[in-house]
């Protein structure tokens, strides 16, 4: 079983759904175990439907891409590439009311500039029948502000910064103005190696991929933005010490992710997830086969993939219909072949720590046929998953002597009657288990991130 | 005797020729707006010429620019020499100019259609006189990299109708073209960069930030030309010629292996941004040519933040499996949000294409 859904069907994905049915037996006597004869027919069956599944996915994969209508773009784009060329430290470039059609990527490339409009729905940027470039604006530079402006209907990334210091992001929209659809554009609003990042009030919208992404960064607030269906609303990848609140993930696939991929040069750590609102998140996966986020199930909350010393509380979590909160490794996500990963990588999240969170609904009806089966055999058709699904999979190297995971690496829920559900994926979910007392514990909590220099 | 023999065609080529007006280094902040201010690159009557002490150059393995040729060539302070370097480019004195210029063969049906121009896959034919017929010709741009003493900057000069004389344009300009050949047509916006995407792909450190040239490094002109007239190296050439020192004595071509070629194609496309340094690090695939076929050269190796650009595949090179491959299904692209390189193609390069494809579907093992 797998809890990401759409699995490519490359040789190896292909035969394991061969391998037929899943024994769940083996009943622990501390907690509430299934050993269900019923479902596992509905694994075999649904093993078979997945296959089937797979193919066409795999088979419908090639859509011609969009045509590239040349839109009128004129001398107002050419005065603005302009300004960004010739632009100067210091320099603020005012983007003027209006709705103004740009056909080619902008760029900037010196530090010290303000890019600023009159509001992120009076000074838009439209790229509709973009020619050329694979973002909207590219930026590789620092100590850089931009504000109060959108960025529509970009061929690919909205806006994308590259390697910099002191960045802030202010009241920017980035929008698919057609609404989720796979041949949109990938992200947002991307930052990606920046070092003390302020992203807030922002708005991203109908994202193929992450609509807020902020990627291999250090020192990052992600605060008071709205991620609305987006694949993945909010993403934090490879970053290390991120404060994300005051969001709000709602209709995105997946509401808030914070994740680690593998081979990249900086494994990310140390994000508090709090006081956002990450709700109803359970629009179909509309991302690319391959992507990472491609296989996040429909109805995911908040997801820890891969990443270590994650602390989520004081969030309002409702009604995300696969889980409310999803932890797992890299091995649940269906992104590996049969090579061995890096040695460097970690694929397991670690200390995650999860506590005075509002739940309420959710994991009513899961994506993915494995997860639907296992919620029926479990909790039956008016159940639901518990709030924090979990794929079971901990480092063999960190077990203590009666073989569990040692207590600081663990995941501790201190969030009243909220529980986890164990998977077991690793042991081909022989022993799904549900409330396993290791979970009621708690870690010591993370320092708030402080911005050196200050923003804002 | 063939150096002697070669020191002396270079006398001839650079020492005999009277300019017919002095190259000049503007200073970097006033770039003048016509390109013939420079004196580099010339166009009278119906011709475009070198000035005198202009070297044109060959790579082994260009860029592509959506099937245009280039005329690359570097002109140096007279008495200044660039210093050889094994693994970078070379090192060029302050006042180099080097210039490419982009054109195209004008198709049969040129007179009837003014976009339709030659896909063909070769470089630039510059003969030993050295001068191209603009009736035979469209002369597209012409892009400048000029060294000072803080740096490199580049200028992009747009051709005019007349083709008589290119104009500055540092936003860049787009041209549509109908791109012709014996099997195949393709209608493409032709996009001269701005000065920015100049240095977005000449900028191969992308942490500090500095231009440079990516062409004139050993491994790219370590080959004949036959603007030389005789099958002697380049670099043999300008050592002869004094453009060029501390080149190794023994320098042999590179053993051109059906990987080497490959190797050298993605370095020459996708290594400005793809090494490890590069704008691309953060992909953590490195294309380098000096980098190794392993997982940071995409052999299954998952995507980072790929996007549409997965064309719904696992790996970036799946051994045996080009269809399954992302790299492929990238160059098999023009769409903005799923072509690679990001900047500099809007036609699909069928020949790479078809080397790449080979390559990985004879490369053993599974992911």
């Amino acid at each position: 079983m797998k809890l990401f859904c759409r699995c490519i069907a490359t040789a190896s994905s292909v035969a394991e759904y061969r391998t037929g049915p899943i024994a769940v037996s083996n009943v622990r006597d501390y907690s509430f175990t299934i050993n269900s004869p019923e479902l596992s027919r509905v694994r075999n069956l649904s093993n078979s439907l997945i296959l089937v599944l797979a193919l066409v996915l795999s088979s419908a994969c090639s859509k011609p891409s969009a045509t590239d209508s040349a839109n009128p773009a004129g001398e107002y784009q050419k005065l603005l590439q302009t300004q960004l060329i010739q632009a100067k430290p210091g320099d603020v470039i005012m983007i003027p009311e209006g709705g103004h059609p740009i056909n080619r990527g902008l760029s900037l490339n010196v530090s010290g500039v303000t890019l600023r409009g009159a509001g992120m729905d009076k000074s838009i940027l439209s790229f509709k029948g973009q020619l050329q470039g694979a973002e909207g604006l590219l930026v590789n530079a620092s100590d850089f502000t931009i504000e109060d402006l959108a960025i529509e209907d970009t061929a690919g990334d909205g806006l994308k910064i590259n390697e910099g210091r002191n960045i802030i992001i202010r009241r920017v929209r980035t929008e698919w103005t057609n609404g989720p659809d796979e041949n949109n554009g990938a992200y947002g609003i991307y930052p990606v190696q920046i070092e003390n990042l302020l992203l807030e009030e922002s708005v991203a919208i109908g994202a193929s991929d992450a609509g807020l992404y902020v990627g291999q960064s250090r020192n990052v607030v992600v605060r008071n933005n709205r991620a609305e269906r987006n694949v993945a609303g909010i993403e934090i990848e490879n970053t290390i010490s991120a404060d994300v609140y005051g969001n709000t993930a709602t209709g995105n696939t997946g509401g808030i992710l914070v994740f680690n991929m593998p081979d990249l040069p900086q494994p990310g750590h140390s994000t508090r997830v709090y006081k956002n609102i990450v709700s109803g998140n359970n629009t179909d996966n509309f991302g690319a086969e391959g992507t990472p986020v491609a296989s996040v199930p429909a109805g995911s909350g908040i997801v820890i993939n891969s990443n270590d010393l994650v602390e989520i509380f004081d969030n309002d979590i409702a009604d995300n219909d696969t889980a409310n909160i999803i932890v797992s490794s890299y091995y649940a996500t269906g992104y590996q072949g049969t090579r061995e990963l890096a040695a460097a990588y970690d694929p397991y999240p670690e200390t995650i720590y999860i506590y005075n969170n509002r739940f309420s609904g959710g994991g009513s009806s899961p994506d993915g046929l494995d997860l639907k089966a296992l919620k029926v055999a479990m909790f039956g058709l008016s159940g639901r998953i518990p709030d924090v699904l979990w794929d079971g999979y901990v480092n063999p190297d960190k077990l203590d002597a009666n073989g569990k995971l040692k207590p600081e690496f663990g995941i501790c829920v201190n969030n009243g009657a909220a529980e986890v559900l164990n998977a077991d994926l690793p042991n081909g979910s022989d022993n799904i288990v549900v409330g396993d007392p290791q979970h009621r514990c708690e870690h010591e909590k993370l320092p708030a991130v402080v911005l050196t220099p200050p923003l804002g | 005797m063939r150096q002697a023999a070669a020191l002396l065609a270079a006398s001839l080529l650079l020492g005999c020729a009277q300019p017919r007006q002095d190259v000049v280094v503007h200073p970097a902040e006033q770039p003048p707006a016509l390109l013939s201010e420079w004196g580099v690159v010339l166009a009278t009557g119906n011709r475009l010429e070198l000035n005198a002490g202009v070297i044109p150059y060959e790579l082994n393995a260009p860029l592509f620019s959506d099937y245009a040729l280039k005329l690359r060539a570097v002109w140096m302070p007279p008495g200044s020499h660039a210093e050889f370097d094994a693994s970078r480019e070379f090192s060029f004195p302050v006042g180099t100019i080097i210039s490419k210029t982009f054109y195209y063969e004008k198709a049969s049906d040129w007179a009837a259609d003014r976009h339709a121009v030659v896909m063909t896959d070769r470089q630039h034919e510059l003969p030993p006189a050295g001068s191209l017929l603009t009736d035979q010709y469209l002369l597209l741009e012409t892009r400048l990299l000029v060294r000072y003493a803080d740096g490199w900057r580049a200028y992009p000069y747009v051709w005019n109708a007349a083709q008589d004389d290119a104009r500055l344009e540092i936003a860049g300009d787009v041209h549509a073209l109908e791109l012709v050949s014996a099997t195949d047509r393709q209608s493409i916006n032709y996009v001269v960069p701005d000065a920015n995407q100049c240095s977005n792909c000449h900028t191969p450190d992308h942490s500090a930030g500095e231009l440079r040239p990516l062409g004139p490094k050993a491994w790219q002109m370590n080959r004949s030309y036959a603007w030389w007239d005789d099958d002697l190296g380049q670099l043999q050439h300008w050592t002869a010629a004094g453009l060029l020192q501390g080149a190794p004595a023994d320098l042999s071509a590179p053993a051109v292996t059906a990987e080497w070629r490959v190797k050298a194609y993605l370095d020459a496309n996708c290594a400005h941004c793809h090494n490890p340094v590069g704008a691309a690090d953060t992909s953590a695939l490195h294309l380098n040519i000096e980098a190794p076929v392993d997982r940071h050269y995409g052999v299954c190796k998952t995507p980072v933040a790929v996007g549409r650009g997965s064309g719904d595949r696992p790996y970036d090179i799946y051994p045996g499996r080009p269809d399954d491959s992302i790299l492929l299904y990238r160059m098999q692209h023009a769409d903005p949000a799923i072509a690679m390189p990001e900047l500099g193609r809007s036609a699909i390069h069928t020949e790479g294409v078809a080397m790449v494809r080979a390559w990985i579907a004879a490369m053993p093992g599974e992911c």
